[in-house]
């Protein structure tokens, strides 16, 4: 297991929400949960992924989360189970428009 | 002045018959003289084919073939579409043939490309299907080949089921060139229920031991498809499909083509699609497609050959496939081939790699894998003339503000290569340089055995969106519209932000949010089947899957 701590500067306050959970641990899958942080600015991002050394694509890929959405007072923790780029972001994207339409707005 | 003999390969062909009459009982041989027959028939350095198709199998007579003396039938020049078996490259190891022009040899790849590099395999070259085909009537024409049929009557007419494939181009051009044809039959009958080779063109029947096999290539298993290739199915049909309103397609293979199938009677459904698109396929008949036909979208399909478990569902639904008097379905591999390039108005499919030019190979290391049908499908026919609105609409935008030559219209053939940015094991699909290059080099071919070539494909589908490369007009372009849908792969990371935004608002690259597709509802549960026994409930139960693939 590795483990990685990521932090975004955000703009967009996720407000007060109940956490928030997609995905589920399997092969090649992810789990996200994202809670409010209040008043901390930023989206902060907890990692624990089963495959090593693939540090520079989760920043590439949490980076360009965080440019579409822009979260700002969350907590997100990530448990992967070497799921692609592509499912890490959908789940991301998923939990985000859940976010959005759970009302929580600035 | 000599007199020219006009007539050495009629002669031949008696000489052969001489010697293998002891054999037979007309045309019928016992399978224990199957080895005798072979090195009756066949001559050191005679070009043979043995049909090894993309399912059906000549395996009694591959095998048989692989015990004939090598003292007595040596330097065979080997000519067959498939390598599927390990018996058609023991042949090489035996020393009993020496020279291969093939098209694919999917799960023969590695131990061919360790043939090829000891030196014990000569590679002619690798072809499309209809390429090969072509060859068997101008400078590969057979001396003997080697077929399999369902059944054989009496006087040797020949049933093939639903599995005929190849079996008609290999026959028509060994019997009309003097060669000897010979048969496996899984059963000889009193009258044959059609006659899809008649009997006057194949010299020798053998009853074998165990039906031929057949390998249910295009079965793929609903519960296998994943999310992210049901987001790329949603892209694909709202950002292409729709798009051109692509009525005459092939489809690939793979799970990714296998979830737009599965999506047609649902998310096409909801776009309000049906009887827009997709109305005629040149396709196996894949079981992915059984609920987009019950529920009325197919009006025909044209088959390369069958798939097992499918028999009795083509049987029931005449008005969609093309079926024989007899009831059971006729495929032919050749007229397939030629209506998925000429007839067809779009090929999508996946690949292994692509390169900075859109070029795709499924040749990695290790691996010489061919192409099969790809190519034919995978390219613009430069030689069709009839118009459609999805042709034209490719045509006019690859064109557009172009002057010259190109001015004149003409439409095209869209070309869709789908794939996820990374493969299995986090290899990334887009790469610098296509392992196909070191490839030619190990084994001396002329030129590096590419897919599809860059000019044919129009576009490249990721789950990062859709490239449309018949709207860039350089190839520094291009290659940063291949990189905008690169996703994380080194090539995606490498790109000009600026120029990728930029080709974003001109509509070069467009993303799921570009087209109205939304991430929250790309679950599988928008499968119109999300198992095996689903396509079986689809399909009345008249879908039987093969053993192996009924997991409940």
């Amino acid at each position: 297991m590795e483990k990685l701590h990521f932090e975004f500067k955000g703009n967009r306050s996720a407000g007060q929400f109940a956490p928030l959970l997609v995905g589920v641990v399997g092969s090649g899958n992810l789990e996200v949960l994202i809670e409010p942080q209040p008043s901390s600015g930023a989206c902060a991002v907890d990692i624990m992924t089963s495959a090593r050394g693939f540090g520079p694509i989760w920043e590439a890929v949490l980076r360009d989360f965080h440019d579409r959405h822009g979260l700002a007072d969350v907590s997100v923790s990530i448990n992967d189970m070497g799921a692609t780029p592509a499912v890490v972001s959908l789940r991301l994207d998923q939990a985000a428009a859940q976010l959005g339409n759970a009302g929580a707005r600035p | 002045m000599n007199a020219i003999n006009w007539n050495t390969s009629a002669q031949s062909r008696a000489t052969r018959l001489a010697r293998a009459a002891s054999l037979a009982q007309g045309k019928r041989v016992e399978a224990s003289h199957a080895v005798e027959l072979l090195e009756a028939v066949i001559e050191p350095g005679d070009r043979v084919c043995l049909e090894g198709n993309n399912q059906k199998q000549a395996d009694f007579l591959a095998q048989a073939l692989t015990e004939v003396d090598p003292a007595r039938v040596h330097d065979l020049h080997m000519v067959q579409s498939v390598l599927a078996l390990p018996q058609h490259l023991d042949l090489f190891e035996r020393g009993i043939a020496k020279r291969l022009d093939f098209s694919f040899s999917g799960p023969q790849g590695a131990r061919l490309a360790k043939l090829v590099e000891e030196g014990r395999i000569e590679i002619g070259a690798i072809h499309t299907y209809l390429e090969l085909f072509a060859r068997y009537f101008i400078d590969l024409t057979p001396r003997v080949s080697l077929v399999a049929a369902q059944a054989a009557d009496a006087e040797g007419n020949l049933y093939t089921g639903p599995n005929t494939e190849d079996t008609p181009a290999i026959v028509e051009a060994t019997a009309f060139k003097s060669g000897i044809v010979v048969a496996q039959v899984n059963e000889f009958v009193d009258k044959v229920p059609r006659v899809d080779i008649p009997a006057d063109w194949v010299d020798f029947v053998i009853l074998a031991p165990r039906p031929n096999f057949i390998e249910p290539l295009f079965t793929r298993d609903p519960a296998q498809i994943s999310e992210i290739q049901v987001l790329m199915a949603m892209m694909a049909i709202k950002g292409i499909y729709a798009e051109y309103g692509v009525q005459r397609l092939n489809h690939g293979i793979g799970f990714d083509t296998a979830a737009i199938e599965l999506l047609l009677p649902t998310y096409g459904e909801s776009l309000g699609l049906k009887g827009k698109i997709c109305r005629h396929w040149a396709l196996n008949p894949h079981p992915a497609l059984i609920p987009a036909i019950e529920a009325g979208w197919v009006e025909s399909i044209h088959s390369f050959g069958s798939e097992l478990g499918m028999e009795n569902y083509l049987r029931a639904r005449p008005d969609v496939f093309f079926t024989g008097p007899d009831g059971s379905m006729r495929s032919n591999r050749a007229f397939c081939q030629a209506a998925g390039h000429y007839a067809c108005d779009m090929f999508i499919g996946s690949t292994l790699q692509i390169d900075l030019a859109g070029h795709s190979s499924t040749a990695t290391l290790g691996r010489i894998a061919g192409f099969g049908g790809a190519p034919n499908m995978g390219a613009d026919a430069r030689g069709r003339r009839h118009a459609t609105p999805a042709w034209l609409k490719a045509g006019a935008q690859a064109r557009e503000g172009l002057s010259g030559v190109a001015a004149m219209p003409r439409g095209q053939k869209l070309v869709v290569q789908i794939v996820e940015t990374f493969r299995e094991h986090m290899q990334p699909a887009f790469v610098e340089t296509l392992d196909a290059w070191q490839l030619a080099e190990q084994a001396k071919m002329a030129i590096p055995p590419v897919m599809i070539y860059g000019d044919d494909v129009t576009h490249i589908l990721t789950e990062e969106g859709i490239a449309n490369l018949l709207l860039t007009r350089s190839d520094e372009e291009r290659e940063q519209a291949i990189r905008g849908v690169a996703g994380y792969t080194p090539i995606g990371l490498g790109r000009d932000r600026r120029m990728v935004e930029n080709l974003r608002d001109r509509g070069v690259i467009r993303r799921a949010e570009d087209l109205g597709v939304d991430k929250r509802d790309a679950t599988r549960s928008l499968l119109a089947a999300r198992s095996m026994r689903d396509l079986v409930r689809a399909s009345g139960g008249l879908y039987e899957p093969p053993r192996r693939f009924r997991n409940w």
